[in-house]
Formats: structure tokens, C-alpha cells, sequence
């Protein structure tokens, strides 16, 4: 079988097209890379996912802590500083245990309990916190001078958080950001290692790379595979992050540029 | 701190006084959650049926047998690169295991393994649980129509059962029936499965002198029927020979 | 018994691992930053691919491949003339001697080389982190007053040891802390390295019971034992927030931050 088959039908095994059953014997290098590379595609679904839609709820959160008013200021300390402060692996855990009992109550909960649903919203929620404390550290260290700006010309509100707070807190907290991305990224591994079930053997990366070190019972070459991608995953990441860096601080001089983004390793 | 240093001297200490014989004490690995097989006791030791035939064996074979603890997935790639000598652990003599390392005569007859689910549960296009990387595993997998579910640990595959995750769990017949004992919910369903071969230790292929001695150690105890003795007595429903 | 047992050895690597790390990471820092190229690239390799690979792939094959390379390099000193194959088909064979550790060695040795091995693994992989923070902490020191060390006739060694070392410290301490609450909240991955952990024990305790096997037979009760852990998480996360809080405010004192210049006016 060459090598073109092998990636025909297992590119998109791990969502459930192509071949049923997984190889069992005579395992080859390009299975390995096929099936294990088709696991990235979730690994990339909670990643992407979760990011975009913990930005969100991240924002809010942080201009909750940063709230005078205490009702908005308690339950988003006590929201980052649970999840910031227990393991992932044991939210994975929690989680599936409350789905499934939610399910019981009511079925409409029923998605939560597998992992396309249920493990997004855990991520989603993780990140939002890890994000949300970035945020906030970047909104009490924006420049006062910055505000008394846009005070000076008028601004107030809304206006002024979109024109002036939000564009200055992204910039100020984007390089710590591309961190947790990163985190976030690695943690995906974390889905269906801890908590939830895979089913009919679709998983993610590290699925398939355990498969493969649990067949061929040699871990130095399903691994390293994994470790490759993940590698490459994370320079795309850094890639696209830098691209919006750049985007971020393009009304700075080239000078100055150079110097914000070397700062990110202060905050972090 | 002072304890890595002390046992750090202790390690030095123990490298210049180099032991010609290789195989004065024995390890034996095992994963210590699949009663009866082997489990954890109240004392926090290695218990159960392959605890006892071990140390018979060891006893036989006239070797210092110690006992470790070791996560399933990673129990060959640890037995080969030497961390331990021989695998004990409810492991099924498979092809696929052969390649790599090399299993002592079996201590058990084929075991059946067995559906457990709640009442009766059509088996061809029901959820299947099982422990991921187990021969069980890769059997619902093979099913026409079923949907395999793996876990981690034989645990969360019963817990899986009784929450309604999934329809019924596939596994040693040993493993399930203390289960469907204590939990008058669970029953044994439908026809047992024959996968695998009986159950062996396993040795690394190079070891060839330990697993000879493992074998006529077991051979010896199948002989006067002290093997059977133990298979009564954890596995009242498995085969004797 | 064992979990206390269990959240000794946590506290333990922890304390053992943090001061190991921080060393690498100076260490891959001051390659980073070196100037012979050779030392430059692999500073910044190790940092940038440790960095890119989730800890739990890596925790996979690395501890094995470790003990391996051990027991290799003590084979080729302690059995020059060893005839057979290292590698055996699949078998991994050194002569006895050489063993890591020997094979009739008590269990309790065995125990504290399956230790030391988890916390080489952390230290590694927290190491590159570290050595990131490092490397960005070493660059924020003003330039003014490295010119100032060199203006009194400092020499290059001298700038580093009495300048830069001691000033890098305020610089680093967010992104070292930052750290440390990742590696906390790393330690349930640790039974991935061989090391039984309190999620071990948990999960190990915490499982259904049946009556055959034990004096205490009960149902599922990981739910308990996870949410202890969790409170266990929580507790040590703010007591170390509240340490570290110390720390920043007794290395802030006197800086040229934004942080010093706060306390100046609140004392003033």
C-alpha cells in the first residue's frame, strides 16, 4: 500500500472518515504520520475554538476584576482564581462528572458529555480565566497619560474603551497572550487523556501517537511525531500572532516596536 | 534534599560493589487495579491471585522476588528497557506482544471475556466500553455495527455502564463477575468472547534463562495441582487445568 | 496512608525541582545570550523546542529515554569489553553492572531513581521556561545603568556578576511566578514519570471497592478524593500567590519601575 493510499484513507480518520478500523500489524512511518497528524485536526478544532470564543469572556472578566462595583468584582476574582489555580487535569475530571449528571436531569445536556462539546467548554472556560488575568494585568498598566488623552479629546464611554483602553490593553498584554495560546494549544492533548471517552477510535494526536507506542511498543518513534507537529503548530501560532503584533503597534516607530515586543517576557 | 543526597551516596555506593549475579532479586512488574488478577490491598501492596502464584513461583524457582507497580500503557516499553524483569499483570499471550517480548508457560486457561451491562442490551449496534489498549479493545473495535468507547481505567469503564454512557462494557470474565456480585443492577450479558490466549509473564526476549525458569516453576506447580488450587480459590469460574 | 505519603513526595519535587530548574534555565539563558555561536543556537534550541512540545508528550518517552542514555553511557565506562548487542532486537541490554539502578537493589532505591528522574524530566522541560523568562529579564535591565557599570571600570564579567544579575531579578519575578503556578499545577502528570502521585492515589482509593478484595468496600467515591485534591490545589495556589506578593514588594523596593515608584509615593 503506498503511501498516498495510507494518507487517503486515514488523513481524516479521526473524524470519523475513511478506514474503520485502525492498522493492527506492519505498521509503517507513513501511518504514523498520517493517522497521528489526522489527530492534530482536533487538537486544532479545541485550540481555535477555544481561543476565540475565551477572548470574548476573557475581556469581560477582566474588566470585571478591574470593577469598582463588588458584584462584578468577586465573581470574576473567584472565576480566574478557580480555574487559575487547580489543574486542568482535574477540571477535565469535574466537568465530566457534572455533565453527567446534568444529562440525567435534563437532556439537553447530553452533547456535553462527549468531547466535541464538553471538553471545548472547559478549555473555553480555562482559557477565558488565564486570558482574563492577562488582561486585567495589562488594564491597570495602561499609561495614565494614554486615558487623560482621550479624556482631553472628549471621549467617554463606550467610545472610549473601544478607541482608546481596549486597543492599548491588547497591546500591552498581546506577547504574554501568545503564550497562554501556546498553553493553550498543548492542553488540548489533555482532552482525551484525562476524563473523556473516545469514540469508535477517533482522538486526537496524542490518541493516535499512544496507539502507535502501545502497538509497536516502542514510544521513541509515535512521540516524537507528535512532538514534531506540536512544534510545528506552535511556530504557526507564534507566526500569526506576530502578524497581528505587528498589526496591533503599526502606528509606532520602527524603534519603539522593537523594544514593546521584547516586554512580553517581563509580564509573563 | 538530604534524602536524594544520601540515596545518591547510596547509589554510588552500591555501583563499586558490582554483583557478578545478574538475577539475585527478581522484579516483578504489575499494574495493581485489575482485581482479582492483582489489586491493591488495605495495606497499600501488590494483592491478589498473580500475587500469590508470583511469589510461589519465585519461591520455586528459588529466586528474591520484589514486587512494582507500573502504569499499563507503559508496562513493555519499561519491561524491555530493563526497568523490571518480568511482567505479571493479567496479560494475554497475543501475536502482536510475542514480537516484542517472550511469555513464560501460561498460568491460566484462555479466559473468556465478558459483556456486563444493565439487563439485556442488543449487542450489535450498542455502545461498547473498554479499556483503551486491551485486546478487549481492539475486539469492540472489530465488531460489526458497535461503537467502541475507551477509557483510561477498567473503573470508569463499569462507572461508564452505570451512568448510561455506555450500553455495556467488554472485559475479563474474572474482572466482571465480583462486579455484577456486589451490584445487583449488573449482570453478565449475552455469549462470552474467547480473545487472546491464556495469560503468561512475560520476560524480555533476551532473558531466555529466567523464562525457563518461570516455566518449570509453573509446569511444576500445575503438576501437583497448587496452580489449580489458587485458580479456585480468586478465579472460582475460570477453567483449571 | 499512601496519599499523605503521596502529597509529601509532591511538595517534596516541587521544592527539589524549582531551584533545579531555575538553574537550567540560567544556564540555557546565558547560552542564549552567549557569544559563541555554537553555545547561542543551542540555548536558543533548546528553549524554543522544549517550549513548542505539550509536557505530557514529552513526559511519554523522555523519562525512558533518559534512563537509557544513563545506563548507556555507564555500560560504555563500567564493561569496555562487553561483546553483545546494546540493543537486542527490541531489548534494551546492559551488563549488570552498569545497571541504574542495580537490579538487587532495594525497592527504595529504585523509588529515589524513579524521583530523581521526574524531577530531572520537570527540570528540563520547566528549565526552558524559565531560561525564556531569564533571557527577556536579562535584556529589560536599562541599558543606562550597564553603561554606568562599565563608565566606573567594570569589566564585562563584573557588569554581569554585580549589575546585571542582581537587577534582572525584579524583571523576572512575574514570569518566574507565573512559572511556578504552571508547575504546580503540572505535578498531576506525575504519574506519567513512574512517580505515584496524589492523583494516582486518588484515582487508586478513590475507585469502586468491591467487598471481595477489601475490609472497606464502597462505591465510586473519586469525586471526593478529586475534590479534596482540588481544595489541596487551591489552598497552595494562594498561599504561594501571597509569598511571592512578599517577594516582589521586597525586590521592587528602590527600582526604576512603575512598582518602585509607587512605593516612593505611598512612603513619601
Amino acid at each position: 500500500m503506498s503511501c498516498w493510499e495510507t494518507i487517503a484513507d486515514y488523513g481524516l480518520r479521526s473524524i470519523g472518515i475513511g478506514e474503520r478500523l485502525l492498522p493492527r500489524n506492519d505498521f509503517t512511518l507513513c501511518q504514523q504520520f498520517t493517522l497521528i497528524g489526522s489527530g492534530m485536526i482536533w487538537n486544532i478544532y479545541f485550540g481555535v475554538l477555544a481561543l476565540c470564543s475565551g477572548f470574548l469572556l476573557a475581556t469581560a472578566v477582566a474588566l470585571g476584576k478591574a470593577a469598582r462595583n463588588p458584584l462584578l468584582r468577586k465573581p470574576s476574582e473567584w472565576f480566574i482564581f478557580v480555574f487559575r489555580g487547580s489543574p486542568l487535569f482535574i477540571q477535565f475530571f469535574f466537568a465530566y462528572f457534572l455533565f453527567l449528571n446534568l444529562k440525567a436531569v435534563y437532556p439537553v445536556f447530553s452533547p456535553l458529555t462527549s468531547a466535541w462539546a464538553g471538553a471545548l467548554v472547559v478549555l473555553f472556560l480555562n482559557t477565558a480565566a488565564y486570558s482574563g488575568e492577562i488582561f486585567y494585568g495589562a488594564l491597570k498598566s495602561i499609561p495614565k497619560g494614554d486615558i487623560e488623552a482621550a479624556d482631553a479629546y472628549g471621549l467617554s464611554g463606550w467610545s472610549r474603551f473601544r478607541r482608546v483602553i481596549w486597543p492599548t490593553m491588547l497591546r500591552l498584554a498581546w506577547p504574554a497572550y501568545t503564550n497562554e495560546a501556546i498553553f493553550l494549544f498543548h492542553a488540548t492533548t489533555l482532552v482525551y487523556f484525562a476524563g473523556f471517552p473516545i469514540i469508535r477510535q477517533s482522538g486526537d494526536a496524542l490518541y493516535y501517537a499512544n496507539y502507535f507506542a502501545d502497538k509497536t511498543f516502542n514510544p521513541f518513534v509515535p512521540y516524537p511525531i507528535l512532538a514534531g507537529y506540536f512544534i510545528l503548530l506552535t511556530l504557526v501560532v507564534i507566526g500569526i500572532f506576530g502578524l497581528v503584533n505587528a498589526r496591533l503597534n503599526r502606528h509606532l516607530p520602527q524603534e519603539r516596536r522593537k523594544r514593546l515586543r521584547m516586554r512580553p517576557q517581563i509580564i509573563r | 534534599m538530604k534524602n536524594l543526597i544520601l540515596s545518591t551516596a547510596a547509589l554510588a555506593l552500591l555501583g563499586s560493589m558490582a554483583m557478578a549475579d545478574g538475577h539475585s532479586v527478581v522484579r516483578l512488574g504489575t499494574e495493581g487495579a485489575y482485581p482479582p488478577y492483582n489489586f491493591i490491598n488495605d495495606a497499600g501492596e501488590v494483592d491478589g491471585f498473580e500475587r500469590e502464584l508470583g511469589d510461589e513461583v519465585c519461591a520455586r524457582a528459588e529466586l528474591t522476588c520484589e514486587w512494582v507497580t507500573n502504569e499499563w500503557d507503559s508496562i513493555i516499553p519499561n519491561l524491555v528497557s530493563g526497568n523490571y524483569d518480568a511482567i505479571i499483570a493479567g496479560m494475554s499471550v497475543t501475536d502482536e506482544r510475542k514480537e516484542v517480548i517472550d511469555f513464560s508457560e501460561q498460568y491460566t486457561l484462555p479466559d473468556p471475556s465478558a459483556f456486563l451491562g444493565l439487563g439485556e442490551v442488543d449487542l450489535s449496534g450498542a455502545v461498547i466500553a473498554a479499556q483503551a489498549s486491551t485486546i478487549q479493545a481492539s475486539h469492540v473495535a472489530s465488531m460489526e455495527g458497535a461503537t467502541l468507547l475507551e477509557f483510561a481505567t477498567p473503573d470508569e469503564t463499569i462507572a461508564a455502564v452505570k451512568n448510561g454512557e455506555a450500553d455495556a462494557v467488554l472485559a475479563d470474565k474474572a474482572f466482571l463477575l465480583p462486579v455484577a456480585e456486589a451490584d445487583a443492577d449488573l449482570s453478565i450479558i449475552g455469549e462470552d468472547v474467547l480473545i487472546g490466549g491464556g495469560i503468561g509473564m512475560g520476560v524480555r526476549q533476551s532473558d531466555t534463562e529466567l523464562r525457563d525458569k518461570f516455566s518449570a516453576a509453573i509446569a511444576s506447580m500445575k503438576e501437583d495441582g497448587s496452580l489449580n488450587a489458587l485458580i479456585t480459590k480468586w478465579l472460582p469460574d475460570s477453567e483449571t487445568f | 496512608m499512601s496519599i499523605y505519603y503521596a502529597v509529601g513526595t509532591v511538595l517534596l519535587l516541587l521544592a527539589i525541582t524549582a531551584p533545579v530548574a531555575l538553574a537550567f534555565g540560567f544556564g540555557g539563558a546565558l547560552a542564549a545570550r552567549s557569544h559563541v555561536a555554537p553555545l547561542r543556537w543551542f540555548g536558543k534550541t533548546y528553549i524554543a523546542i522544549v517550549r513548542g512540545i505539550p509536557d505530557i508528550a514529552f513526559f511519554l518517552f523522555f523519562v525512558i529515554a533518559l534512563d537509557q542514555a544513563f545506563e548507556y553511557i555507564r555500560h560504555r565506562i563500567k564493561c569496555p569489553d562487553w561483546a553483545d548487542p546494546v540493543w537486542q532486537g527490541n531489548d534494551f541490554v546492559v551488563c549488570n553492572i552498569a545497571k541504574l539502578p542495580l537490579g538487587n537493589a532495594p525497592q527504595w532505591v529504585h523509588e529515589t531513581y524513579g524521583f530523581f528522574l521526574a524531577v530531572l524530566t520537570f527540570a528540563i522541560v520547566f528549565g526552558a521556561f524559565a531560561a525564556n523568562v531569564l533571557f527577556g529579564a536579562m535584556r529589560a535591565v536599562p541599558k543606562g545603568q550597564l553603561e554606568t557599570a562599565e563608565a566606573y571600570g567594570m569589566s564585562r564579567r563584573q557588569t554581569f556578576r554585580r549589575v546585571l544579575v542582581p537587577q534582572m531579578w525584579v524583571y523576572a519575578l512575574p514570569g518566574l511566578s507565573n512559572l511556578w503556578m504552571v508547575l504546580i499545577k503540572a505535578t498531576p502528570l506525575l504519574f506519567l514519570l513512574g512517580v505515584e502521585d496524589i492523583v494516582y492515589w486518588a484515582r487508586e482509593l478513590g475507585g469502586a471497592k468491591q467487598p471481595q478484595f477489601t475490609d472497606y468496600p464502597h462505591p465510586d467515591w473519586r469525586m471526593w478524593y478529586f475534590l479534596a485534591l482540588l481544595i489541596f490545589y487551591l489552598l497552595f495556589t494562594k498561599i504561594s500567590e501571597m509569598v511571592l506578593d512578599r517577594i516582589m514588594a521586597r525586590l521592587t523596593h528602590g527600582q526604576a519601575t512603575a512598582g518602585g515608584e509607587a512605593q516612593r509615593k505611598a512612603a513619601a
